[in-house]
């Protein structure tokens, strides 16, 4: 493989964690939708580029499938969400921000060391897209636990998905998976968070999810 | 080919079928029928094995016990069903519509979790675990109360990251293998992984089975990752607590034992017993510990399916013949049970109007036939001869003390600490004033004894073909 193509893909992953990592410290729903929309976009190229250096064409597919839903089409319904639900002002965080990048940035150097050390059995490439990817999931984790309001745990866990993505593709030649799980997270972005989010609105009139830890638990 | 595809084709078919029928009564027995025609299928099975097409299923001697298993409950709880949504239907708590989805999502459950029994590629099973995991999740918010939601939600949430770990691992096995078996499905297949495992770069092998033991763990309710199970199984309807306890978590811990198969034909890697071990043995002792504060009797029994799980794990976690093959009857046991008592609660929560344990009194005394097939339940599930369970746990506990020591002593502590409060619960459930209304159940209460039945006859005799059925599927799993 080139160093050409190894570079790019390099930066490319990069990118995708820069995000992920930025991802953390947005304190409003409009930007965090921006920046998960970013990030998508740039696994859509990342995607792309390993179409292009693997010579497997069907990760094209993924890669448009990916711009599509992820980067154009989810972040304008939760747009259209928020705006609906009035809720485009603060985001809670339970976590200071100052600890949870530090969390995150330990988390990183965490992945990164099980991660390189570990897969030494492996093709370069694969090995630095599953240490990326790793990163991005763990993040993405961090993430869930960190927030309070259901649409960024959505964003978090959609980020998560991004990771998987990434995993997925740097593995070469994994067959028919990815357009699978493409299309289950449009599934489950669109059904069960749609449903959900109006339901608990409709419910709660919030969708801050403290509010339902309120009913938490036993019925006395 | 026909049976093998026929057991999860028939499911997605009458799945479309009965999204589109309106009347309820027609749509409960077509159901019904459905899980039936599957069953009979699955049996078919049993006996004749044919070529399986395009390598993409596969139908060995482990995964059939496991299909076998699923139809059949998956029929009793149709059964059940048909009596127990009609009266739901009947107060109020669901609309038709709902009914509609309700019977539709149930066969899509049931051929989510076939399909993920009879797959032969590590990526496809992930795909079907991963829709059983998000019907069953529409489900539990079926009722939309405020639990509810909160119950659906939170499965959501952890439900998705157990299901991003277990991809992630997934991945990491294909990323392994890919290098020794070359591009494309073989890297997928789980005769492909066990036949080149030993090649396979060790150091990943290990982080993938961490990865795929908390992302399947979590869908077996292993604690520490169980905190969705409890309240899953109190707001859903209670045919789906049956058939989630029952079915759905020995699919996750089948998804286990596959890859615990592959990792066990490389001799580099860790072993993953002492693992499933810690996880099973925590399982039995908070959980066992948890059930002494339970007002909920749905979530009481959910407690009690985490335990068990955890005595399974624990079980496949010792590993060697004996052990293996007390793990297989102990699922099994544990399905049949507890499946039954789900029904039984279903019953007691009917007629009573509520799942307060505190205000379920008497019940011996007000409905005799109900009270008594309780009772046995409850006995059945603590581990009482004559039942089944008391075989595989004893199994379970002797093996243990032989192979360690101290491990056995923890396990027998939680099953008696368990054993305390199933006894303290059923005492004030079924003994001393009857409290509420004592009109009389007009359900059917055969499911439940058909299981009971079963679990009663596997304790005091259990046929020939099976016991070697288990003995050779047990040593398969080393």
């Amino acid at each position: 493989m080139s160093a050409l193509a190894f570079d790019v893909s390099h930066f490319l992953a990069g990118t995708i964690v820069l995000l992920s990592l930025s991802l953390l410290y947005q304190d409003r729903l409009p930007p965090l939708i921006n920046i998960f929309a970013v990030q998508s976009l740039v696994l859509a190229l990342s995607i792309a580029w390993q179409a292009q250096t693997q010579g497997a064409s069907h990760l094209l597919i993924t890669a448009g499938i990916e711009l599509c839903f992820k980067a154009a089409i989810i972040p304008y319904v939760l747009y259209r969400l928020i705006r609906h639900l009035k809720i485009h002002r603060t985001v809670e965080t339970v976590v200071g921000i100052g600890p949870t990048m530090i969390a995150g940035m330990a988390l990183i150097g965490l992945s990164m060391a099980l991660m390189m050390r570990a897969t030494s059995g492996i093709g370069e490439m694969a090995r630095e897209d599953l240490a990326f990817a790793l990163c991005v999931i763990l993040l993405g984790l961090l993430m869930m636990v960190t927030r309070r309001n259901a649409v960024s745990q959505v964003i978090g866990f959609m980020s998560i998905e991004n990771g998987l993505v990434l995993a997925a593709t740097g593995a070469k030649g994994m067959p028919f998976v990815v357009e699978t799980f493409v299309a289950f997270s449009v599934l489950i972005a669109l059904i069960v968070i749609g449903v959900f989010l109006f339901r608990i609105r409709e419910r709660f009139d919030t969708v801050d999810v403290a509010m339902l830890d309120r009913f938490r638990g036993e019925r006395r | 080919m026909i049976p093998i595809a026929a057991v999860f084709i028939v499911p997605l078919v009458a799945a479309v079928v009965l999204a589109l029928i309106p009347v309820y009564r027609i749509a409960a027995w077509l159901n019904v029928a459905a899980a039936l025609l599957t069953f009979a299928a699955a049996l078919a099975l049993l006996v004749w094995r044919p070529a399986t097409p395009w390598h993409l299923l596969l139908v060995d001697d482990l995964n059939i016990v496991f299909i076998v298993l699923n139809t059949l409950v998956g029929f009793t709880t149709s059964v059940f069903s048909n009596g127990y949504i009609a009266h739901e239907l009947e107060i109020g708590h669901l609309k038709p519509a709902h009914l509609r989805f309700y019977h539709a999502m149930y066969q899509v459950l049931m051929g989510a979790m076939n399909l993920a029994l009879l797959t032969s590629i590590t990526g496809l099973m992930w795909v079907a675990i991963e829709l059983a995991t998000l019907t069953t999740i529409l489900m539990v918010g079926i009722y939309r109360t405020h639990e509810a939601l909160e119950a659906a939600w939170k499965y959501f949430i952890l439900g998705s990251v157990g299901i991003a770990l277990a991809l992630f691992g997934t991945i990491l096995v294909y990323s392994v293998a890919q290098p020794v078996v070359g591009d494309g499905l073989p890297a997928m297949t789980w005769s492909t992984l066990a036949a080149h495992a030993a090649q396979f770069d060790p150091a990943i092998l290990n982080i993938a089975f961490v990865f795929l033991l908390l992302g399947y763990g979590t869908k077996a309710g292993l604690v520490p990752l169980h905190a969705w199970l409890p309240d899953a199984h109190a707001e859903g309807p209670t045919p789906i607590s049956a058939v989630l306890s029952g079915l759905l978590l020995n699919v996750a811990i089948y998804a286990i034992l596959r890859f615990k198969m592959v990792l066990a034909a490389n001799p580099a890697t860790i072993a993953p017993g002492p693992l499933m071990m810690a996880l099973g043995l925590i399982s039995v002792l908070f959980a066992a510990l948890m059930l002494y504060r339970r007002r909920d009797i749905k979530r009481f029994f959910a407690y009690s399916s985490i335990e068990h799980m955890g005595i399974i794990a624990f079980a496949f976690g010792l590993g060697g013949p004996l052990a293996n093959f007390a793990g297989l009857l102990h699922m099994a046991m544990h399905s049949l049970t507890k499946s039954g008592i789900f029904f039984a609660v279903g019953h007691i929560t009917r007629i009573k109007g509520t799942q307060k344990i505190s205000a379920i009194t008497g019940l011996t005394t007000s409905h005799p036939v109900l009270g008594w097939i309780f009772v046995a339940c409850v006995a059945a599930i603590a581990g009482l001869p004559p039942f089944g369970v008391f075989t595989s746990e004893f199994l379970i506990v002797t093996t243990a003390f032989a192979q360690r020591p101290w491990l056995a002593v923890i396990l027998a502590t939680g099953l008696v600490i368990s054993l305390g409060a199933l006894f303290m619960r059923l005492n004030s459930i079924a003994f001393g004033e009857p409290s509420g209304d004592a009109s009389p159940d007009r359900m059917s209460v055969l499911p439940v004894v058909f299981h009971l039945g079963l679990v009663l006859m596997i304790g005091i005799f259990i046929p020939g073909p099976v016991v070697s059925w288990f003995r050779h599927v047990a040593q398969l799993l080393g």
